[in-house]
């Protein structure tokens, strides 16, 4: 392929006559094992069991297959603390991502015909052969840390594998920077641990539960949801932070309508409050915490009546709600949240969220936050990976030395080259993340790419990224294969298997074959020793006692916690924290030592201009990102997102429900459809609300396409974390066009 | 015995999980469905209220399609479930222009259809697909001539409505308020 300045057009997948064969369904071919005896045969044929990659929660369920042994319906695993049996709506209409027939169906590599790109049908082997040599050559000229995995989702792990024995140890998902990272860096500063997923949140015995901005219920974290529920059930007192009357909201017995951005100032005047009225856990802050005096000092001057200015929350409010917490403390969440990248100072917000937390004796205590315990299983019997001689951090000198991951957003930024910086990127490789969405600023991502020598994407879907990769690798649902066992912590460990119940539609094919088949080319086969997945996970399940067999009638196995240590801290017992202090860091030392505040302090945002209104986005309980987009049976429940807007704005702009506006932000960017209003008292007038993932460009999208508006076409501007590198992107304004703008969108 | 359904407002979210599993157990084509999900807010920011609803066939004791059904294809069988024999059925409609919660529609293979309780799952002793599925736990399906039934007792200890009382129908499907 020629390298000119655009030899990446973007290319629609629909313009191609795409073949791969559908499969009939030879269920016997593939289910293999226990199928001797009558009832075993019936049993194993009718329920497969598998764990959810809709969203990042990973619950387990089972498959069920219709009399005719096609997929029917999918339910939870009664067993697993991630679902109760439970699935959430997403969950439940997994089964659209494997009927989609917008589905990827077999590779593609990019081509010439008569001047213009366009993708041809290739091989499996073809492609293989294409990216070994692509990669090995940039390992050649430039180093194989040159070459990044961007993930989301069970297939990192393999690719991540894959490319950890080639050399490169630059593997990112968009779910730190530009999600939960700064509670992670937050919580770890503090606590000396983070927060991990599933939240480590005792909702269900709290007493009271306050949410920032965190709107469970629409945010379909399905443990989670379902221990608000029991929550309510037991009267727990709930109080929402919110410009939008959220669900939760509705749910709570305090709402705070808070002037969006202003969130720091009422968590510093909280803890004025609560320190001030010795309304803190004196025994265990005595015992365990580092910093009151100064904390105290510092907040001195956050009072409520300062705060009320800044948040319009009415002091008597503030100082109410403090109370409720400290009456029902130590059984208080004051919660994390997850998408948390919001304005720059989030890591340090977040800092808030931890030290009041900690005054109110949270940590470590029944209703409040609990310690999760994860089963070990052995690691394979691998050779070492080598040693990298650079990473992502190269690349950004004396920045976000709190960050514990690997930042998307970093190793985009450092894709484009730049004349202070040695490490650019070379080669990309994408698996079950729509980078366009889930990365702020698209013009940059698009000039990253542009510089890209290779640029693979691996999918089940022909999400936007497809069209900018060299290869397109097609993947299988997850319910046509198998995956690493879920180990994710919880109050008991657990293990759970994902297995086939139908083989893979068309000519796609799982991660882990896709990964062993680019190992093997590269001469790394001893990093996956076994030939089938099945037999790598048998002999993994063995060395913890169980087996494939009896996790396949099983799904999940719980195993006895090795520490009696749900609860750490009650009783008080003597007790040494991972910070420097051995303590709770009321003042960090960390932060302090890597020249960051160590007590989080106000900063006043950015507010919109006239006419412009704040662009929050969030969740809605049937979709995933924009990855569940297409799925006809999601689809089918919500199928274009709105903008709400309060009726005040409505009735200066003349704005009607249903009406079509187009959204323009702050730097003129249009979004590429126009996107219906909902008129609603549910959202302050300063801002604007729209759910993620709507707005799909790619035609081959066929239900997704021109459906609502895109949040992330908006969102060019970012306020970067100095601790850890997230990506604030609440930042952004817009403004409403009643007519088709005559200038085409970005 | 009389099948009812209690849903209790203060839980649900409006997920809308109940309509996806309800989709995909009976076989519902894309583009209908047999339940669905109501949001009602009031009041003025930041006065506000939010009711969801989780809304669907409400089995009425005095069933208005049932009477108006030219051929008894609506018929109510044990414990009150309004089915409808789609053998029967003509399509005529009378039955979706009586039902003033309009629960039913017509399938596209001609016949009218509606929520039926689950029934094929209630004979097994098992819960609706849509009680089974749903996170929060809001929804309870049971007996209320059995006062000793989980339903039966919340119906006793809680405040309730049913939807269009002044119809006079009679729904059994009541609403924790």
């Amino acid at each position: 392929m020629s390298k000119s300045l655009n030899r990446r057009d973007f290319i629609k997948i629909s313009s191609l006559g795409l073949g791969g064969l559908a499969v009939a369904n030879p269920i016997f071919d593939w289910l293999g094992g226990s199928m001797n005896s009558g009832e075993s045969l019936q049993e194993t044929i009718k329920r497969i069991p598998t764990y959810c990659e809709v969203c990042f929660w990973k619950c387990a369920g089972w498959t069920h297959l219709n009399e005719k042994g096609d997929i029917w319906k999918l339910t939870g695993n009664d067993n697993d603390p991630h679902c109760n049996g439970r699935l959430c709506p997403r969950g439940t209409g997994g089964v659209g991502m494997y009927y989609d027939d917008d589905r990827l169906k077999t590779p593609l590599i990019r081509t010439v015909v008569d001047g213009k790109q366009t993708y041809r049908e290739a091989s499996w082997n073809e492609a293989f052969d294409f990216i070994a040599k692509k990669m090995k050559k940039i390992a050649d000229e430039h180093g194989p840390e040159c070459i990044a995995l961007f993930s989301h989702g069970s297939g990192g792990k393999h690719f991540g594998r894959m490319l950890k024995a080639f050399g490169s140890p630059n593997i990112t998902a968009p779910s730190y920077a530009q999600c939960r990272g700064p509670r992670e860096v937050g919580f770890f500063a503090t606590f000396g641990e983070g927060i991990g997923s599933p939240e480590r949140v005792d909702i269900r015995d709290t007493d009271c539960l306050v949410l920032i901005g965190s709107h469970i219920g629409e945010n379909m974290h399905n443990g989670q949801v379902q221990e608000m529920s029991d929550a309510i059930d037991k009267d727990a007192t709930i109080i929402t932070v919110d410009p939008r009357f959220s669900t939760a909201a509705s749910k709570s017995k305090h709402w705070l309508p808070i002037k969006p951005a202003t969130d720091m100032a009422l968590l510093l005047s909280w803890i004025h409050v609560i320190i001030n009225n010795e309304w803190y856990d004196k025994k265990y802050i005595d015992k365990y915490a580092f910093g009151l005096d100064e904390l105290k000092e510092h907040v001195k001057t956050y009072t409520p009546e300062w705060a009320y200015g800044i948040t319009t929350i009415k002091p008597n409010v503030i100082r109410k709600t403090a109370k409720e917490m400290a009456n029902a403390a130590p059984s208080v969440i004051i919660h994390p949240g997850r998408h948390v990248t919001w304005y720059g100072d989030d890591t340090q917000r977040l800092r808030a969220v931890a030290i009041l937390n900690a005054l109110l004796g949270s940590w470590g205590r029944r209703g409040g936050f609990y310690n999760p315990e994860k089963k070990k299983v052995a690691k394979l019997d691998i050779p070492k990976f080598p040693k990298p001689s650079k990473t992502w951090r190269d690349a950004f000198p004396d920045q976000y030395k709190l960050a514990g991951l690997a930042l998307a957003s970093g190793i985009c930024d450092a894709t484009i080259p730049a004349a202070d910086r040695d490490c650019s990127f070379k080669a990309w490789i994408v698996n079950g993340t729509n980078l366009i969405s889930t990365l702020p600023n698209q013009a940059n991502t698009i000039e990253a790419i542009q510089n890209l020598d290779l640029m693979v994407v691996i999918d089940t879907m022909p999400m936007e990224i497809t069209g900018y990769a060299d290869v397109v690798l097609p993947e299988c649902t997850y319910l046509e294969r198998y995956d690493n066992l879920r180990i994710s912590g919880h109050r008991e460990p657990t293990i759970a298997l994902r297995a086939p119940a139908a083989e893979p539609k068309y000519n796609s094919k799982s991660a882990w074959w896709m990964a062993k088949e680019l190992a093997d080319r590269l001469g790394l086969n001893d990093y996956f020793p076994f030939e089938t997945e099945d037999q790598e996970l048998d002999w993994q399940l063995k060395k913890v006692g169980s087996s494939l067999e009896e996790m396949k009638k099983i799904g999940l196995k719980k195993f006895e916690r090795k520490y009696d240590d749900l609860y750490p801290l009650e009783g008080l017992p003597e007790y040494e924290f991972n910070t420097n202090t051995g303590k709770i860091e009321l003042y960090s030392t960390a932060m302090e030592d890597e020249g960051y505040d160590p007590l989080p302090k106000f900063t006043a945002h950015e507010e919109p201009p006239t006419d412009f209104y704040r662009l929050i986005y969030g969740r809605a309980p049937m979709h995933t990102f924009s990855r569940t987009a297409n799925n006809p049976n999601l689809t089918d429940l919500m199928d274009e997102n709105k903008v709400w807007v309060n009726p005040k704005v409505a009735k200066e702009w003349d704005l009607k429900n249903n009406q079509e506006v187009w959204l323009e932000n702050q730097d003129g960017i249009v979004t590429s459809f126009p996107i219906k209003v909902r008129v609603t008292e549910r959202i302050r007038w300063d801002s604007v609300y729209m759910i993620h993932g709507f707005g799909h460009t790619d035609k081959r999208l066929s239900r997704a396409y021109g459906k609502g508006a895109s949040d992330a076409e908006l969102i060019t501007q970012t306020k970067i974390d100095p601790v850890m590198g997230g990506t604030g992107m609440r930042v952004n304004f817009v403004t409403f066009l009643t007519e088709a703008p005559t200038k085409g969108a970005a | 015995m009389r099948y009812a359904m209690a849903i209790d407002t203060k839980k649900c979210v409006g997920c809308s999980d109940c309509v996806v599993a309800c989709q995909v157990e009976n076989n519902v084509p894309i583009g209908h469905c047999r339940d669905w999900v109501v949001e009602a807010t009031s009041g003025t920011y930041p006065d506000l209220s939010l009711e969801i609803r989780s809304e669907r066939c409400n089995h009425c004791t005095n069933a208005p399609c049932v009477r108006c059904c030219p051929t008894e294809a609506s018929h109510i069988v044990d414990g009150g479930i309004v089915v409808v024999d789609h053998d029967e059925c003509i399509g005529c409609k009378a039955c979706i222009t009586s039902c003033p919660y309009d629960a039913r529609f017509v399938h596209p293979e001609g016949y009218v259809d509606k929520c039926t309780f689950c029934i094929h799952r209630v004979e097994k002793g098992e819960n609706p697909a849509c009680v089974s599925v749903c996170p929060t736990k809001c929804m309870y399906f049971g007996d209320t001539d059995d006062p000793n039934s989980e339903i039966s007792q919340l119906l006793r200890k809680r405040k309730w409505k049913t939807l269009i009382p002044e119809a006079g129908t009679e729904p059994n499907i009541y609403y924790l308020t």
